[in-house]
């Protein structure tokens, strides 16, 4: 079993490596890069290619380690207890399992994307050492003890916001994806449109790249805001040429740019290059 | 096995640990990669490497460890009709007559398997080994009419070597002794946490007690979830001298805007007077009085400045010291009406400690803030914390104003 690129996404050889890694030796895999290379598209690839489930814990400031494991709802238990109900004697009907929980008792090895870790609060990571180590937790309530019949494939995703402490990366495999190379590029835009043309994607491209190595944006674009904006391009069926006048901003360029501060940025380096070739 | 290399990683200053390696060989042996060295450097990398900051000191160690490998690889996997191809490729007919005045390719060809066999290491900069950044005709990156360019080709015939040789990761690597977690970690002591907001946590307790009360009517009582209550008001130096510390002070304004819910923030230069600023590209037009922040914060703020206090003492001490303005009151007076209504206040100092005694204005203000003055590193922000946390003497004696 190997993962490699599939019709619809493209990876890099390192990347293959590291998931192929992390895969057989059964560790977690962080990833970390600019937003949008692709880390959570990543794991819903992986689980399509292994035809495996995914399970995805998208992390939010207000999320708890232990929402992940499970949560013990005592209203409704209350509740039931007011109107009599049978089920209240048995407190396992009122534990529901979490995602962590739900990955360690799948019938198949599952994909398990825990997303953007580093929105959580700082310890949150080191809540996780145990159960993501050794695949296993307590239920306090019920005396019970969840454990991995496969241990999930994990997945993590970090946008670098808050880093991440010693223990917990020791226990994981860490891949930063970098950008893509234009080859790469072409390739990703190759799989999502196939009939694209040649020299208008190869414009694109370069127009892509010099507005990447422009200094200081506050947003740079990336593999996802290429493909929007080529989108845009096709559907609006500008010509290569347009591309390429260079008066003023790009067309379109409301898909590549985020911030109003970014388009003034570009849209003055345009009005200079302008003066200086007239 | 690869016990000298691990070594070689922690002497780079990687902090690499046993369980680390152990994972690495276990790696190899389950066959992950076999006998590519390309491969197993994406999987050291990708095992034992934890951050991408940390990717430039490996490609370093990396090369440094495989060089004499690579190095004897060199001279034996270069066939000559391959370097002669690329040659042939690169130069145009005018180069190639140009080159005649080395003695035609040959020559050269010849010169270059001289040297490589004569070259015992890896070699940069200079003008007769083959190696990086110099301009003998032999090696990378540099620039010699005749020069044979090594390993920086297209990507189907590229060598395995140069990928950490591009030591893509140069800028990435930071200084992680101020890394933003330390220092979130030590800004974390001053938490406080308070329940306040909206009541939507249940409180077990209180419900069991109520509804025992009603005798057994079910009644839920909830509370609000706790949040970090403490009140933060910072106050950074901008300009002039602590330009050269602009990143530290970012590093530590980032950490303190991810910890604190009510984190106030507001600028001066060198040292405090009638106004502060917020935006410092509008410094000038939209000024914030001083006695505002004193009104509109209250005595619960904390009070940190940073700032490195080096200026000249009149700065401090006369009217018209400073070198912006007319000021009518020396900046100490202003310090002293921040001081008396916020009691809880520190200086952080991005000047190393040893290097305070030689500033009098340093002392200057030491004095104003009651000695609470502390180093800005992760040490020196704990301690300053502790201080903060103190009731000091000040609160402790209510003031005359507090009355």
């Amino acid at each position: 079993m190997s993962f490699t690129s599939t019709d619809n996404y493209i990876v890099a050889d390192d990347l293959g490596l590291a998931v192929n890694a992390a895969v057989t030796l059964e560790k977690p895999l962080l990833l970390k890069g600019e937003p949008g290379t692709g880390k959570t598209r990543l794991a819903e690839e992986l689980a399509t290619s292994l035809g495996v489930p995914l399970i995805r814990w998208q992390i939010k400031s207000t999320t708890k380690a232990q929402q992940g494991l499970y949560e013990y709802d005592a209203v409704s238990r209350l509740r039931d207890s007011q109107l009599g109900s049978d089920k209240v004697h048995d407190i396992a009907n009122y534990i529901k399992p979490g995602k962590l929980w739900q990955a360690f008792t799948a019938p198949e090895r599952p994909v398990l994307l825990i997303d953007e870790i580093d929105k959580a609060d700082i310890e949150f990571p080191n809540d996780l050492l145990h159960e993501l180590d050794q695949m296993e937790f307590h239920v306090y309530e019920t005396g019970e003890q969840v454990r991995a019949e496969h241990r999930p494939i994990v997945i993590i995703t970090s946008n670098n916001e808050k880093e991440l402490p010693d223990a917990f990366l020791r226990r994981c495999f860490f891949h930063y994806i970098k950008f893509p190379d234009a080859d790469t590029l072409a390739q990703i835009v190759q799989v999502h449109y196939p009939d694209i043309r040649k020299n208008l994607l190869s414009t694109a491209l370069e127009v892509f790249f010099d507005l990447r190595a422009v200094p200081n944006l506050k947003k740079k674009p990336s593999t996802s805001e290429l493909i929007d904006w080529l989108k845009l391009l096709l559907a609006e069926e500008i010509a290569p040429a347009e591309l390429q006048k260079g008066n003023g901003l790009m067309p379109m360029f409301g898909a590549l740019l985020k911030n109003e501060q970014d388009v003034q940025l570009v849209e003055k380096l345009a009005f200079m290059s302008r003066r200086q070739s007239s | 096995m690869l016990i000298e290399f691990f070594l070689c990683l922690r002497k780079h200053g990687l902090n690499t640990s046993l369980t680390e390696l152990l994972d690495l060989l276990g790696a190899l042996e389950r066959g992950m990669v076999f006998a590519n060295v390309d491969d197993f450097y994406t999987l050291a990398r990708l095992v034992l490497v934890k951050d991408e900051s940390q990717y430039d000191r490996f490609d370093r160690a990396f090369a440094e460890y495989f060089e004499g490998v690579e190095q004897v690889d060199l001279a034996s996997a270069i066939p000559a009709d391959w370097l002669e191809r690329s040659l042939q490729r690169q130069l145009s007919d005018e180069d190639k007559a140009k080159l005649q005045a080395l003695g035609g390719l040959d020559e050269l060809l010849k010169t270059f398997r001289e040297r490589l066999a004569e070259q015992q290491k890896r070699h940069a900069g200079g003008n007769k080994w083959i190696g990086t950044g110099g301009t003998s005709p032999f090696g990378a990156y540099g620039y010699h009419p005749e020069g044979i360019r090594i390993g920086q080709e297209g990507s189907n015939a590229r060598r395995a070597v140069k990928v950490w040789d591009k030591r893509e990761f140069r800028d990435l690597d930071g200084d992680s002794e101020l890394s933003n977690r330390n220092l979130q970690l030590a800004l974390r002591k001053l938490r406080k946490f308070a329940r306040t907001g909206a009541a939507d946590e249940l409180d077990l307790n209180a419900t069991i007690r109520a509804t025992s009360q009603k005798a057994g009517l079910l009644d839920l009582q909830w509370q609000a979830e706790r949040h970090n209550a403490v009140k933060v008001l910072l106050l950074f130096d901008v300009g002039g001298s602590m330009d050269d510390y602009i990143y530290e002070c970012e590093q530590l304004f980032a950490a303190a805007r991810n910890e604190f819910k009510h984190l106030e923030f507001f600028y001066f230069h060198n040292c405090v007077y009638e106004h502060v600023w917020k935006d410092n590209s509008r410094r000038f037009a939209e000024k914030i009085p001083l006695l505002e922040i004193i009104n509109r914060y209250g005595r619960d703020y904390k009070l940190i400045f940073v700032g490195d206090a080096t200026m000249g003492p009149y700065e401090i001490a006369y009217p018209g010291g400073s070198v912006e303005h007319w000021n009518e009151e020396p900046g100490a007076v202003w310090m002293q009406r921040l001081l008396n209504h916020f009691t809880d206040a520190v200086w952080l100092n991005p000047q190393p400690t040893e290097h305070w005694r030689y500033y009098q204005s340093i002392d200057l203000m030491r004095q104003l803030v009651s000695q609470r003055m502390y180093p800005l590193t992760v040490d020196g922000i704990s301690q300053a914390i502790t201080t903060l946390l103190k009731k000091s003497a000040v609160a402790a004696v209510p003031s005359p104003s507090n009355s």
